[in-house]
C-alpha cells in the first residue's frame, strides 16, 4: 500500500443534498424543531449533544472528588506519621488533633473515603461519565439520526444521574459519615443499620443514590439499543458501523441485562434494612445480643452483586476500546485492522463477561469445582481480549501516525491493557487467587485494566471529538504534557502494588508501620503516594485545559479537522439540535476506507465507484 | 453495487417506541429473573420453610389473564371504530387490573394469616417482596390503563396512527405484567 495519497474530491453538500434523507426536518419549524429557550438549551435540554456535555462534566466534577479522596488516604497510607491537621478544614470532624497538635485521621472516615472513592470512580466517572458523554454523543451523529429515539428519556436519563449524584453528595456530609462498608456494599455492613458508623444513614443515601443510577443507566441503555437498532440512516448497515458504535451498543445492552439484577439486590438490602426481613442477614451477635433475623445468606448478596459487578467492568472498558479503535485508525490513516474480528471480539467478550461473575466469589467457600467452571471461562475472556490488543497494534503497524494527544492517549490505552490484562490471568486462577485475593495485586490489576486503561480511552475521546463538543481545539502541548505526566505516573503508581501484593498486603488497611511483615514497604508507599500527587496535579492541568478552551482554545475551520470518515464530521461546526440542517446524508461505504486506492481517506457519505467493494464485507 | 440506496430509510417494521419498550421488558425480566434465581439459590442451601400459596392467588391469576383478554378485545374494538365496546371493554379491564391488585393483597393476608410472616423464613418473605414489586409494575399498568381511559372518554374518537401506537404500547405493558405474573405463580407453585 502506497502511503502517498491524494486529497478524494468530494462535494460534501452536494452528496448530502443529492444521496441523503429527506425526512422533512425543515417543515416543522423555524430553524430548529426543537426551539428552545436557554432553559431548554442548557439545563433541560433534549439535544443528545448538550446531554453528552452534561454527563461529561458532571463526571468530571465527580473524577475531581473521587481522585481527591484518594490523595486523602494515599497521604494516610504513604506517611502515617505525618500531621493531617492542615486537612481539619475540609474534613472537619474526621481529623482529631491531639495535645502535640498532630492531626490523625479517623479510621473509619478512612474507610469511607476508601468506599466513595470506588463508588464514584465506577459508578459516576466510568460508567456516567464515559459511556453516557460518548453513547450520547456519538450514537446520534455517527448512525445518521436527527437525535435520540427518546430525546425525553435521554434528558431523564441524565437528570437521574444527577440526581443519584445530589443524595450521594449529600451523605457526604452526614455527621455520621458516608457508607464506610466497601463499594461492593456486601452485608452484613450494608444490610445492617448499627454495624458501622456509615451503615446508618449513609448506606441509606447510598443505596438511594444507586438505585437513582440505576435508573439513568437503564434510561439511557433502552435509548441507545433503540436508535442503533431503529434510527441508523440509508445505507448504514450494522456492518458499516463504526467500531464505537458497536461498543456503545453492546455496553448498552450489558447495562439492561445486569443493572437490574443489582437492582433487585438493592431491593432485597432495603427490605432487610427496614422491613426486618432476613435475605442477608441471619442471627448475628451484636453487644452480647442475636438478631431475631434467621436463615439469611450474605453469600446470596455477592452471587447478585457480582452478577452485574462482573458485566459492569466491560461496561466500563468496552466503551474505552470502541473509543480507541477509531481514535488509532483516524490517526494512524489507516483501516482498523480486522473489523469483523473486532465486533466478535466485543460480542465475546460480553457474553463471557455473564458467566465469569464468580470469580470474584473464589475465597467466599464456593464449591471448588465451581469454581473451575468460572476459571475456564475467565482465562477465555484472554482470548478476544488478544485479538484486540492484535488489532489495535496490527492497525499502528505500518500506519502513517499522527501523534497527537488523542492518538497518544490511545496508544497509551493498548499498552496499559495489556499491562493490566496479563495480571488477570494470574487472578482468574482460582489456586493463585488465594495467595492475591484482597491484596495490593488485586488493586494493581483492576485500576490499570479498568481505572486507568478506561481514563486513557476517555482522554483519547475527549482530545479527538472535543472539537465536535465545543468547535475549539484543546491546547495541544498541555495535552502532551497531560498524557506522558500520566502515563509514567501511573504506571509509578500502580506497579510497585503488584510487589507488595505478592508478598501478601492487604488492601483497604488503614496503615502498615505496625506489621512486621509489612512495614518494609514503607518506602513503596511513600513513592506511590508521591507519584500519586504529582499525577493529580496532572489531571488538574487537563481540567483547566478543558474548561479554559472552551472559550480560548484554537477555533475549528473546517468541519473534518481530522480528515475523518465517519459521519459526524459532516455536520455544521455549530451543529444545532437535529444535527444536519438540511437531509440526512446516506451512507455508501464502511467507516474505515483510509488510505484506499491512492486516497487518504474517503467518507462515508462519498458513494462506491463501479465494481469497488465495501471494506466491512470482506 | 448502490443496492442500499434502494433500501427504506426505516429500518424496522416496528416503530422505535415499542420497540424501546421491549428492551424495558427486557430489563424488567432480568430483574424478576434475578429473584427468582436468587430463591432457588437461597433454598438450595437449606433450612426452607415449605407451604402452599393460599389460593387466593389463583383467583387472581384468573382474574389478571381475563383483563389482559379483555384489553386485547378493546384494542380490537378501537380499531374497528366499535366506540361502545371499546370503551366499556377498556373500564372492564381497569376494574379488572383494580381487582388483581386488591386480591393479591387479600392473599398476603391470606399467607399472614397461615402464619407465613414477611420477617420470617426467607421462603416466605421471598414471595412477599417478589409479589410485592411486581404489584407495583402492576399499578403501573392500572395508570397507564387510567390515560388511556382519559383520552377514550375526553378526547373525540377517531382512529389515529398515534392513538393506534399508544394503545399497543399500553397493551404490550399489560401483556407483560400479565405474563411476568404467571411466571411468578407458577414458579411459586412448583419451585416451593
Amino acid at each position: 500500500m502506497t502511503n502517498v495519497s491524494t486529497p478524494i474530491q468530494y462535494d460534501e453538500e452536494k452528496l448530502i443534498k443529492e444521496q441523503g434523507f429527506d425526512d422533512h426536518f425543515h417543515d416543522h419549524h423555524h430553524g430548529d424543531k426543537y426551539k428552545s429557550n436557554f432553559i431548554t438549551t442548557y439545563i433541560f435540554s433534549q439535544d443528545h449533544k448538550m446531554i453528552a456535555k452534561q454527563f461529561l462534566i458532571t463526571g468530571i466534577f465527580w473524577a475531581i472528588i473521587g481522585a481527591a479522596m484518594s490523595i486523602i488516604f494515599r497521604l494516610q497510607l504513604g506517611f502515617p506519621e505525618e500531621s493531617m491537621a492542615w486537612l481539619k478544614p475540609i474534613l472537619g470532624k474526621w481529623i482529631t488533633i491531639n495535645d502535640a497538635g498532630i492531626g490523625t485521621l479517623a479510621p473509619e472516615f478512612y474507610y469511607a473515603l476508601v468506599t466513595m472513592h470506588g463508588t464514584i470512580l465506577v459508578f459516576f466517572v466510568l460508567t456516567a461519565g464515559l459511556s453516557g458523554t460518548f453513547s450520547n454523543l456519538l450514537i446520534p451523529l455517527q448512525v445518521g439520526a436527527r437525535d435520540m429515539a427518546s430525546p425525553f428519556l435521554n434528558m431523564l436519563s441524565y437528570w437521574f444521574f444527577f440526581l443519584a449524584g445530589l443524595v450521594m453528595f449529600i451523605s457526604l456530609f452526614l455527621s455520621t459519615g458516608p457508607f464506610s462498608g466497601g463499594w461492593t456494599a456486601y452485608p452484613p455492613l450494608s444490610a445492617l443499620p448499627q454495624a458501622s458508623s456509615g451503615s446508618g444513614a449513609g448506606m441509606t443515601l447510598w443505596i438511594v443514590s444507586l438505585v437513582l443510577f440505576v435508573v439513568s443507566v437503564l434510561l439511557g441503555g433502552i435509548n441507545y439499543v433503540t436508535t442503533v437498532l431503529n434510527l441508523r440512516t440509508k445505507g448504514m448497515t450494522m456492518w458499516r458501523l463504526p467500531l464505537t458504535i458497536w461498543a456503545f451498543f453492546v455496553t448498552a445492552i450489558l447495562g439492561i441485562l445486569s443493572f437490574p439484577v443489582l437492582a433487585s439486590a438493592f431491593f432485597l438490602v432495603m427490605c432487610d434494612r427496614g422491613l426486618g426481613t432476613s435475605f442477608f442477614i441471619s442471627e448475628i451477635f451484636i453487644g452480647g445480643q442475636a438478631l431475631d433475623n434467621v436463615g439469611g445468606s450474605p453469600i446470596l448478596y455477592q452471587h447478585l452483586f457480582w452478577f452485574l459487578g462482573h458485566p459492569e467492568v466491560y461496561i466500563i472498558i468496552l466503551p474505552a476500546m470502541g473509543l480507541v479503535s477509531e481514535v488509532l485508525s483516524v490517526h494512524a490513516r489507516k483501516p482498523i485492522f480486522g473489523y469483523k474480528a473486532m465486533v466478535f471480539s466485543i460480542l465475546a467478550i460480553a457474553f463471557l463477561s455473564f458467566i465469569v461473575w464468580a470469580h470474584h466469589m473464589f475465597m467466599s467457600g464456593v464449591n471448588p469445582f465451581i469454581s473451575n467452571f468460572f476459571v475456564i471461562f475467565t482465562l477465555i475472556i484472554a482470548v478476544p481480549s488478544a485479538v484486540k490488543v492484535f488489532n489495535w497494534i496490527t492497525t499502528l503497524y505500518g500506519g502513517n501516525i499522527r501523534f497527537n494527544s488523542a492518538m497518544l492517549f490511545a496508544i497509551g490505552f493498548v499498552s496499559l491493557f495489556i499491562s493490566g490484562g496479563l495480571t488477570g490471568i494470574f487472578l482468574g486462577n482460582s489456586a493463585i487467587d488465594i495467595q492475591m485475593h484482597d491484596t495490593y495485586f488485586v488493586v494493581a490489576h483492576f485500576h490499570i485494566v479498568m481505572g486507568i486503561a478506561a481514563f486513557f480511552g476517555m482522554f483519547a475521546g475527549i482530545y479527538n471529538w472535543y472539537p465536535k463538543m465545543f468547535g475549539t481545539f484543546m491546547n495541544e502541548t498541555l495535552g502532551r504534557i497531560h498524557f506522558w505526566g500520566t502515563m509514567i505516573g501511573a504506571y509509578a503508581i500502580f506497579w510497585p502494588m503488584h510487589y507488595l501484593g505478592m508478598a501478601g498486603v492487604p488492601r483497604r488497611y488503614y496503615r502498615f508501620d505496625n506489621f512486621d511483615a509489612f512495614s518494609h514497604f514503607a518506602d513503596s508507599n511513600k513513592f506511590i503516594t508521591i507519584a500519586a500527587i504529582i499525577v493529580f496535579a496532572l489531571q488538574i492541568l487537563f481540567v483547566i485545559n478543558f474548561f479554559y478552551s472552551i472559550k480560548n482554545g484554537k477555533k475549528m475551520t473546517t468541519k473534518n479537522p481530522w480528515g475523518a470518515n465517519t459521519l459526524e464530521w459532516t455536520t455544521p461546526i455549530d451543529a444545532g439540535h437535529g444535527n444536519w440542517p438540511g437531509n440526512i446524508p446516506a451512507v455508501h461505504r464502511w467507516a474505515y476506507d483510509y488510505g484506499k486506492d491512492g486516497h487518504e481517506f474517503i467518507p462515508q457519505i462519498v458513494p462506491m465507484r463501479e465494481g469497488e467493494k465495501d471494506g466491512g464485507d470482506h | 453495487m448502490n443496492a442500499t440506496l434502494t433500501e427504506s430509510h426505516y429500518r424496522n417494521k416496528i416503530h422505535p417506541k415499542k420497540f424501546a419498550l421491549w428492551v424495558a421488558c427486557a430489563s424488567m425480566t432480568m430483574m424478576f429473573a434475578a429473584f427468582t434465581s436468587a430463591y432457588i439459590v437461597r433454598q438450595a442451601s437449606g433450612n426452607w420453610l415449605e407451604f402452599n400459596l393460599p389460593d387466593v392467588f389463583s383467583y387472581s391469576t384468573g382474574v389478571i389473564l381475563a383483563s389482559s383478554i379483555v384489553l386485547h378485545c378493546a384494542y380490537i374494538a378501537f380499531k374497528k371504530r366499535n366506540v361502545f365496546l371499546y370503551k366499556g371493554l377498556l373500564v372492564l379491564a381497569l376494574l379488572l387490573g383494580i381487582a388483581f391488585v386488591v386480591l393479591q393483597y387479600q392473599g398476603w393476608l391470606a399467607m399472614e394469616k397461615m402464619g407465613v410472616q414477611l420477617t420470617g423464613n426467607p421462603s416466605g418473605s421471598f414471595v412477599y417482596v417478589i409479589s410485592g414489586l411486581h404489584a407495583a409494575h402492576v399499578l403501573g399498568g392500572i395508570s397507564a390503563i387510567i390515560v388511556a381511559l382519559v383520552h377514550a372518554f375526553a378526547l373525540k374518537f377517531k382512529v389515529t396512527k398515534v392513538r393506534i401506537l399508544r394503545f399497543e404500547l399500553t397493551l404490550t405493558y399489560w401483556h407483560f405484567v400479565d405474563l411476568l405474573w404467571i411466571y411468578l405463580f407458577l414458579f411459586f407453585i412448583y419451585q416451593k
